[in-house]
């Protein structure tokens, strides 16, 4: 089966520093992987390559067989939870309406119906109908975030990229984001690159983990990413991988525990 | 005369046409002004306007005063269009502009020894100044507006409202802005030579903010913006007419009356929709409140 993503020789360099090399990744379709590592090391520059954003310095990327292009609609993205302005002028549907055709040009006049059925689909694939006629900035940072899942899924993607969807969300939301990504991978063999500060939310549904530590990375399941030997290895540090009741727990990375990474930005402003 | 007979004049309809025009534009502009968060751009780009028509006044004489306002519109936008939604640079940007424009325009104005209707009508706005000539760019220009809207507007929308998204689905949020600004330049000229500069805000901004008090659809806010930029300035056109007062007051008192109803409606729809959820109606609901005061913590960019 062709893979939904295959980068070989992958590089990404950005000015005189190397973020990554000699990156070989296949992700099949209806697997779930995340990718870790510390602020900087290239984990939304990896997404930002994916969607289309940003050349490799050398390598080559394939999405489905083909280069990656911007708009893609067999892509799916989630961005990071952000409170969206109380007074956006947007309901629910609108939003997730703007993730299936909000990058076409043109009036759109044509198939309303349908894209009004494809709207309703993805709002009950993440169990939104009931507020999706409120204004967006009036609902929760949970309810936005299960529009922003529907809204990558509106396009019926066979891969679906996430890039920290997590970040500033309590447990129980975070459970429920990797829940709906989770069930959508398994109900429709979507592909899912899922980058993440936390292994732990997603530990019970990754398949494999793309560790990225300053150029250096290392690729497989959990059991045999994290461990001491090699997070030790990538971090040019002492480490230590515990496991406690069914959790991961990394000491010794300079890994912060806390969300203090600032929001990075796909794409230039 | 009375009203009724004033408007039998020609110039008075050639004024409600015009009129009628510049409020469909501000109307389906005005939305995405204000959910691009660029009012005061606006007001920066109607006051270089302004300097830009008193200047062609003074050069080139009254038939000039359009396209120098068009002119200096247009490259104002241009500037603000570049600096995007960076809203904390662009703000002092705008400031720095509009204070440079509105002197040059004084000065441009000092200096002009013609007729003072000329001159004060930049301000003001004047109904008397409109030709035929006039109604056919004020045409051209608001076929142009209209039809660049509908090829853009999807991603115009998109990149106004949720830039990030934007950004990852491959829309050029970049030259967009640029695009949006030319649109928003042109529309402001033709606005500061109709209601004037001072008061170009009360139809760009005024009926879209009424709009966005009272739903949050885009497709409604516009239809609605339309409406109340219609009521507004053909409204203010018929009622300045007896009184021969300048059109501006009347067009901003009108906006201004559609805000206030629309602010105490909305406030209204918003307290029952609030009743309405207090209720926990899931599992998503139980901890909603928490869940808003973080969210309300978390310094965020505001645009």
């Amino acid at each position: 089966m062709e893979p939904a993503v295959e980068l070989s020789g992958a590089e990404l360099r950005r000015g005189p520093r190397t973020l990554w090399s000699g990156q070989d990744l296949q992700v099949r379709p209806g697997e779930f992987v995340a990718v870790l590592g510390p602020n900087g090391s290239g984990k939304t520059t990896l997404l930002q390559v994916l969607l289309g954003l940003l050349d490799l310095s050398a390598g080559s990327v394939a999405i489905h067989g083909s280069p990656p292009r911007r708009g893609n609609p067999t892509v799916g993205y989630i961005p990071q939870q952000r409170s969206l302005d109380p007074l956006t002028p947007l309901r629910g549907r609108d939003l997730v309406g703007l993730g299936l055709d909000g990058h076409r040009w043109g009036p759109g006049f044509g198939g309303r119906t349908r894209r009004r059925e494809r709207v309703q689909e993805a709002l009950a694939q993440v169990d939104a109908l009931e507020y999706s006629d409120a204004p967006v900035g009036s609902l929760s940072g949970g309810e936005q975030q299960r529009l922003r899942v529907a809204q990558a899924l509106v396009g019926d993607p066979s891969l679906l990229l996430a890039d920290e969807p997590l970040l500033s969300l309590d447990l129980a939301r975070q459970r429920m984001v990797v829940d709906l990504v989770d069930r959508r991978r398994r109900e429709h063999d979507t592909a899912v690159v899922f980058v993440t500060h936390e292994l732990n939310p997603v530990l019970p549904v990754v398949d494999r983990i793309l560790y990225l530590v300053e150029g250096k990375f290392r690729i497989g399941t959990p059991d045999e990413v994290m461990t001491s030997e090699n997070l030790s290895e990538l971090y040019r540090t002492e480490v230590e991988v515990v496991r406690v009741r069914g959790r991961i727990v990394v000491v010794g990375a300079e890994e912060s525990p806390l969300h203090c990474e600032e929001p990075v930005e796909v794409g230039a402003r | 005369m009375s009203t009724l007979e004033l408007l039998q004049l020609d110039f008075v309809r050639d004024a409600l046409i015009a009129g009628g025009v510049l409020a469909l534009l501000a109307g389906l502009l005005g939305p995405l002004i204000v959910g691009r968060g660029m009012a005061f751009a606006v007001h920066g780009t109607s006051e270089l306007s302004f300097a830009g028509g008193a200047g062609a006044l003074l050069l080139f004489g009254a038939g000039a005063v359009g396209w120098g306002a068009l002119v200096g519109a247009v490259l104002v936008a241009l500037v603000f269009g570049a600096l995007g939604l960076a809203a904390h640079e662009r703000d002092s940007v705008i400031g720095v502009l509009l204070s440079f424009g509105l002197g040059l325009g004084v000065l441009f104005q000092s200096l002009y020894t013609g007729r003072s209707a000329n001159k004060f009508g930049l301000l003001v706005g004047q109904i008397v100044g409109i030709d035929t000539g006039d109604l056919i760019s004020l045409a051209v220009t608001g076929l142009v507006v209209v039809g660049v809207l509908a090829l853009t507007y999807r991603p115009l929308l998109f990149a106004s409202l949720d830039p990030t998204m934007a950004a990852a689905r491959g829309v050029p949020v970049r030259a967009l802005s640029i695009a949006f600004a030319v649109l928003l330049g042109a529309t402001t000229a033709l606005g500061v030579q109709i209601v004037g500069a001072l008061l170009v805000l009360s139809l760009l901004i005024t009926p879209a903010a009424a709009a966005a008090r009272v739903t949050a659809s885009p497709l409604l806010a516009t239809v609605l913006a339309i409406l109340f930029a219609e009521v507004a300035v053909l409204g203010g056109i018929v009622l300045s007419l007896a009184p021969g007062l300048p059109i501006s007051p009347f067009v901003a008192g009108i906006a201004f009356l559609l805000y206030l109803i629309c602010r105490v409606a909305g406030s209204v729809r918003t307290r029952r929709r609030a009743s309405r959820t207090v209720v926990p109606s899931g599992p998503d609901a139980t901890s909603t409140s928490s869940q808003s005061a973080l969210a309300n913590q978390s310094p965020r960019p505001r645009s």
